[in-house]
C-alpha cells in the first residue's frame, strides 16, 4: 500500500512529464516537417526556377509564371480585402460597439475566420466563374480576398479598441468631425497593428490552395491577363506533387519551399517588427 | 478722490470687443458645420455598409450554394445524405461516404489533438520558464502558419511510407487484438488512409486548440491558484481541480474551434486519404472526406448533376462547420463574460 502523499507526488510527476512530452511531440512534428521541406526544397532550388516557365510533363523547367501569377493574385486580393476589412473594423469599434448589427457582424466574422476555404472557392465559383463561364485570375483574387477580410476586420477592431478614449476626446474637442478623428487620429495611432493584420492576412492568402482550384485554376504559360486562367504556386504544387514525373515533383518541393518561406517570413515580420509599434 | 487724468482714463469703460488682443469664440460658417455633419453621416454609413457586407457574406454563401445544389436535391431528395453510391457514369450520387470520412478523420484528429494540446497548454502556462514562454508559444503557432499543402506533401512522401512500414504493423499487432476496437486496426498497412489523414489533421489542429487553452488558462485569477498551492496541492492537482473547472467552457470552445478546422481542412487530407468512396470498418483503408472529394473531382465534373452533387456536399460541410464554430464562439464568449463579473 503506497501512502497518499507518495501517490500524489507520483501522479504529479507523471502528468508533468507527460505535459513536457506533448510539447516535445509538437516540436518534433514542426522540426520534422520544416526539416524535410528545407532539405528537399533547397536541393531543388536553382536560378532557372525564376526564369523558366512551368514545363510540360517529364521535362525540366521553372516556376516563373506561377510565381508572377501568385504575386498578382495576392496583391489584387489585398487591395480588395484591405478597405473592406478596415472599414468594417472601424464600424465595429467606433460606431457599432455593442449594438445588434455590430454584435452579429462580430459573431459571423469569427465564424468566417475559420470557415473552410474550399467552400469560399466553391462560393466564388457559383457566383462568378459559373456566370461568366471561364476561370480567371480575378475570381482567384476575389476568393482569396474573401478569406482575408475576416482577418483584417478582427485585427482592425482589436487595435482600435486599444486607443484610449482621451485621444478621441481631445480630437473632438478641437472641433474635428468624427470621420477625421477616426481616420487621422485613432487609425493613425494603431497603424502598426493594422498593418500587422494585413500582413497576417497576406500570409494566410499566400498559402491557400483550395480556393484557387475552382477560381484561378492554372495556366501552363506566362500570362498577365487577370481575366483568364492564371498560373499560381499553390495549384501548380498540388498538380505537380501528385504527378508521377520526378521533374515535376522536384519543382513542387521548390515551390513549397518558396511559399513556406514567404509565409514564415511575413509571419515573423508581423509579429516582431510591427507588434512593438502597435503598443505605442 | 483725485482727478488724476491718467486714472480717469483707466476707469473709463472700454469696449474690449474691438480689441484685437482679446480671444473670441470663432463662429464657424454654417455651411462648414453642415458639410462636417454630412461627411460624418456618409462615413458612418459607409463603414456600416461594409460591416453588413461581412454579415451578408455568410447568408450569401448559404444561399448561393443552396441554389446551385438544387439539381442534386431535386433528383435524389434527402436520400442523398443517406446513400453510399458515387457513380459519375450512371449519374448516381450519395453523400454518405464523404460525410462519414469527414467525421471519422476529424474524430481521430480530436482524439489525438485534444490531450496533446492540453499538455502543451499546461506546459506553457504552469511549467515553462518565463524566458522560453514566448519562443515556444510562437513555435507552436508556427505549426498553424505552415500552409496545408505542405502538410499534404510531407504526409504523402515522408509520413505515409514510415507510417505504413513501421507504425501500422505495430498497431495491428497490438491494438488489432483488443476486442471491440480490433476491426479498426486491420487491413493492408499501406500508409495511406483515414488514420494517416486523422493523425496529420491532429498535428494541424494542435496550434488552434492549444492557443485557446493557453489563453483561457491565463485568465484564471492567480489568487485561486495560490490558495490551492497554499493548502498543499501539487501542480497537477491545481490544474485538474482549479484551473480546468474554472475554464471548462473555454476549453470546450477551443476544442470546437479545432473541430471546425479539422472538418474543413482540404489539401492535407486530399493527399493522404486515398480518395475512395467507401465506408469500411478499418481505419487503415482509404476513404474520402467532403473537402477532398471537392478538391479531387470538382474541375473534372462536367455532368450538371455531378457538379450539383459536389456543391451539395460543400453546403453540408459549410453548415456543419458553421454550427460547430458558432458553438465554439458562444462557449468562449460565455467564459469571457464570467471573467468580467468575477474580477
Amino acid at each position: 500500500m503506497i501512502d497518499l502523499y507518495t501517490r500524489r507526488v507520483a501522479v504529479n510527476r507523471f502528468n508533468l512529464v507527460m505535459s513536457l512530452a506533448t510539447m516535445g511531440f509538437g516540436m518534433f512534428f514542426l522540426l520534422w516537417i520544416l526539416g524535410v521541406l528545407f532539405y528537399q526544397g533547397f536541393t531543388a532550388l536553382s536560378p532557372s526556377l525564376f526564369t523558366q516557365m512551368t514545363p510540360p510533363p517529364g521535362s525540366a523547367g521553372g516556376l516563373a509564371n506561377a510565381i508572377v501569377g501568385s504575386v498578382l493574385i495576392v496583391v489584387v486580393a489585398t487591395f480588395i480585402s484591405t478597405p473592406i476589412g478596415i472599414l468594417a473594423g472601424i464600424y465595429l469599434a467606433e460606431y457599432g460597439k455593442s449594438g445588434t448589427i455590430a454584435k452579429s457582424t462580430r459573431f459571423i466574422n469569427d465564424i468566417l475566420l475559420s470557415a473552410p476555404s474550399i467552400v469560399i472557392g466553391l462560393f466564388v465559383y457559383t457566383i462568378y466563374v459559373a456566370e461568366v463561364n471561364h476561370f480567371s485570375g480575378w475570381a482567384g483574387s476575389v476568393a482569396l480576398g474573401l478569406i482575408a477580410v475576416p482577418v483584417v476586420v478582427r485585427t482592425t477592431e482589436n487595435m482600435l479598441l486599444l486607443v484610449p478614449n482621451s485621444l478621441r476626446e481631445a480630437a473632438v474637442a478641437l472641433g474635428a468631425p468624427m470621420w477625421k478623428v477616426i481616420l487621422m487620429v485613432t487609425l493613425k495611432a494603431v497603424r502598426g497593428g493594422v498593418i500587422t493584420g494585413i500582413l497576417l492576412a497576406v500570409a494566410r492568402m499566400s498559402g491557400e490552395t483550395a480556393p484557387l482550384l475552382f477560381t484561378a485554376l492554372n495556366n501552363q504559360f506566362f500570362s498577365l491577363n487577370m481575366n483568364a486562367p492564371m498560373a499560381n504556386l499553390p495549384v501548380v504544387i498540388f498538380q505537380f506533387a501528385l504527378s508521377p514525373y520526378d521533374d515535376w515533383r522536384v519543382l513542387a518541393w521548390a515551390g513549397a519551399l518558396l511559399i513556406t518561406l514567404t509565409v514564415l517570413v511575413i509571419n515573423i515580420l508581423a509579429r516582431s517588427v510591427f507588434r512593438q509599434s502597435a503598443v505605442r | 478722490m483725485s482727478a488724476d487724468p491718467a486714472t480717469a482714463a483707466l476707469r473709463a469703460p472700454v469696449d474690449i470687443s474691438q480689441d484685437s488682443r482679446v480671444a473670441r469664440a470663432p463662429t464657424p460658417p454654417s455651411e462648414h458645420r453642415a458639410a462636417a455633419r454630412w461627411q460624418d453621416w456618409l462615413f458612418e454609413n459607409l463603414t456600416r455598409f461594409f460591416a453588413l457586407l461581412v454579415l451578408a457574406l455568410l447568408l450569401g454563401i448559404l444561399a448561393a450554394l443552396g441554389y446551385a445544389a438544387i439539381p442534386a436535391i431535386d433528383k435524389f431528395g434527402f436520400g442523398f445524405f443517406a446513400t453510399n453510391v458515387w457513380n459519375p457514369v450512371t449519374s448516381q450520387f450519395g453523400a454518405l461516404a464523404p460525410i462519414y470520412g469527414t467525421l471519422v478523420t476529424s474524430a481521430i484528429a480530436l482524439a489525438i489533438g485534444v490531450p496533446v494540446s492540453f499538455g502543451i497548454a499546461i506546459f506553457l502556462t504552469e511549467m515553462c520558464p518565463a524566458v522560453l514562454k514566448r519562443p515556444l508559444g510562437t513555435a507552436v503557432e508556427l505549426l498553424a502558419a505552415i500552409p496545408s499543402i505542405i502538410y499534404g506533401m510531407w504526409g504523402l512522401f515522408v509520413f505515409a511510407p514510415i507510417f505504413g512500414d513501421y507504425i501500422q504493423p505495430l498497431l495491428s499487432k497490438t491494438l488489432g487484438n483488443v476486442w471491440i476496437i480490433a476491426p479498426l486496426f486491420k487491413g493492408a498497412p499501406n500508409g495511406i488512409g483515414m488514420l494517416s489523414a486523422g493523425i496529420i489533421l491532429a498535428v494541424m489542429v494542435i496550434p488552434f486548440i492549444s492557443s485557446v487553452m493557453r489563453d483561457v488558462f491565463e485568465i484564471v485569477p492567480p489568487v485561486l491558484k495560490e490558495s490551492a498551492y497554499g493548502i498543499g496541492c501539487t501542480t497537477w492537482e491545481v490544474v485538474w481541480n482549479v484551473v480546468l473547472p474554472y475554464t471548462k467552457v473555454g476549453v470546450i470552445g477551443g476544442i470546437m474551434l479545432g473541430l471546425g478546422r479539422a472538418l474543413g481542412e482540404t489539401m492535407a487530407v486530399t493527399f493522404v486519404i486515398g480518395n475512395a468512396y467507401r465506408i469500411s470498418a478499418s481505419l487503415f483503408e482509404p476513404g474520402n472526406s467532403i473537402a477532398s472529394a471537392l478538391a479531387n473531382e470538382f474541375n473534372e465534373a462536367s455532368d450538371p448533376v455531378h457538379r450539383a452533387s459536389l456543391i451539395a456536399l460543400g453546403l453540408v460541410l459549410f453548415v456543419l462547420t458553421t454550427i460547430v464554430l458558432a458553438l465554439s464562439r458562444l462557449l468562449i464568449a460565455q467564459l469571457a463574460k464570467g471573467e468580467g463579473k468575477k474580477t
